[in-house]
């Protein structure tokens, strides 16, 4: 499993693999809202919020349809599947590797980010924690959603569809925790839900992903 | 020692039937070749038997942990070297040394190479060497000899060979002559009747 890990986390540093796109993505996005919106701060930073956590999740899907479809291509999908190694585990690994190269570098952006867009300092560690705690949960979700589309060609579109609707929780209580930590309230119990979504989707979800790749390898 | 007995083998390739009633088995230090005619069905039986997919009818009796499988993709990254790829699947595998994988395949003086500048000859020479790194006992191999030219495919029988003379077993679907002293198996009597296999209601496929 931690050769299956380092290979994919060498891939994704390596020419083409497309490492610190989805940074690149969010800092676009970031920088794009002022001049939609207005560069006051008063039009900002009530939004900051939900446009962080949008961004993340849009940066996140973009490099979502690679888990598994490279692997599809080449035929390694195959051998992983014949291997010792479990599936459901490689599905893990997978989506570990898919948040060490983007959700983790979004999360060091982020307080940078949550300046552009007026986000008041009080609520910096609430962003980060958030991020933290909710960003694996996006991770192995996309790994789901990847596992289903494998075998369709431009399946990135369909993958997204299906996807984006399953981060609605992580949504929902990464921006509450946020705002709440924004305003100087409790932000508890919007951290505990979010916690809870995303042991339960660690939980849970490689089973479900393992099970739609084998079906797609038929 | 038997490491591989398949009863009244059934496959099904998108929902049809490709061959039924198929039965063979493979003991310790045996090979099997696989003939027939394009589209009869020769690589959906060899992913059955690698466990990629579920038999339609039959039985299939190996031990665990028994497969190499060798297809037409040779599950390979161009981003990373020769040595990198197979070291790999050498770790995935649990299993041998690079050396004698490199030196028995010719690839000793490509190890530093990216996989992505290798010529197609040579990807397919990687893709068989990572069959001994594996260290599986048996060998399904899907056409091993595409885009190999006449010393690499001699190169490959002597594998085969040494992988048999050490207890090893192959399956083998191939159109050229190995030279290996090994049975043939023609797929073309067994191939299915055309009748459509009757489904109960509210057959899905996906979740058969």
């Amino acid at each position: 499993m931690i050769a299956l890990l380092r290979r994919d986390l060498s891939l994704a540093v390596r020419a083409g693999g497309g490492f610190g796109l989805g940074v690149a993505f969010f800092l676009i996005l970031c920088a794009l809202v002022p001049f939609g919106v207005g560069p006051e701060t008063s039009a900002l930073q009530p939004i900051a919020a939900g446009i962080l956590w949008l961004g993340a999740l849009l940066a996140c899907l973009l490099s979502l349809d690679r888990i598994f479809a490279l692997d599809h291509e080449d035929g390694s999908l195959d051998l992983l599947a014949t291997s010792p190694l479990p599936l459901e585990g490689a599905v893990a690994v997978k989506a570990v590797a898919h948040w060490i190269t983007t959700g983790l570098p979004l999360i060091v952006a982020a307080p940078l980010f949550g300046i552009l867009l007026h986000l008041p300092g009080a609520a910096i560690p609430s962003l980060l924690v958030s991020l933290l705690l909710g960003t694996p949960a996006l991770s192995m979700l996309g790994a789901f959603g990847a596992a289903v589309t494998v075998g369709l060609r431009r399946g990135g579109l369909l993958l997204s569809l299906l996807v984006l609707p399953l981060y609605i929780p992580t949504l929902i209580f990464g921006t509450e925790m946020i705002r709440r930590g924004q305003d100087g309230g409790d932000t508890a119990t919007p951290l505990l839900f979010l916690a809870g979504i995303t042991a339960g989707v660690l939980a849970l979800v490689p089973f479900a992903a393992a099970a739609a790749l084998r079906v797609n390898l038929r | 020692m038997t490491l591989l007995a398949v009863h009244d083998l059934a496959v099904a390739r998108g929902g049809l039937r490709t061959v039924e009633g198929v039965s063979f088995t493979l003991a310790a230090g045996q090979a099997l070749i696989l003939r027939g005619p394009n589209g009869i069905g020769k690589t959906t039986l060899l992913r059955t038997v690698a466990g990629l997919q579920p038999p339609i009818a039959g039985r299939i009796d190996m031990p665990e942990d028994t497969v190499a499988y060798a297809a037409h993709a040779d599950g390979l990254k161009g981003a990373l070297t020769v040595a990198e790829n197979l070291r790999f699947w050498s770790r995935v595998f649990g299993g041998g040394d690079l050396a004698p994988a490199l030196a028995a395949m010719d690839l000793v003086a490509l190890a530093d190479r990216p996989a992505a500048a290798l010529s197609a000859g040579q990807k397919r020479r990687l893709g068989l060497a990572r069959l001994l790194v594996a260290r599986r006992p048996l060998w399904v191999l899907d056409e091993p000899t595409v885009s190999l030219d006449a010393a690499s495919v001699a190169r490959f029988a002597d594998m085969v060979r040494a992988h048999l003379a050490a207890g090893g077993a192959a399956l083998i679907a191939t159109h050229i002559d190995l030279g290996l002293e090994a049975r043939v198996l023609d797929l073309t009597p067994f191939k299915a009747k055309a009748v459509r296999a009757a489904r109960p209601a509210g057959f899905n496929e996906a979740f058969a």
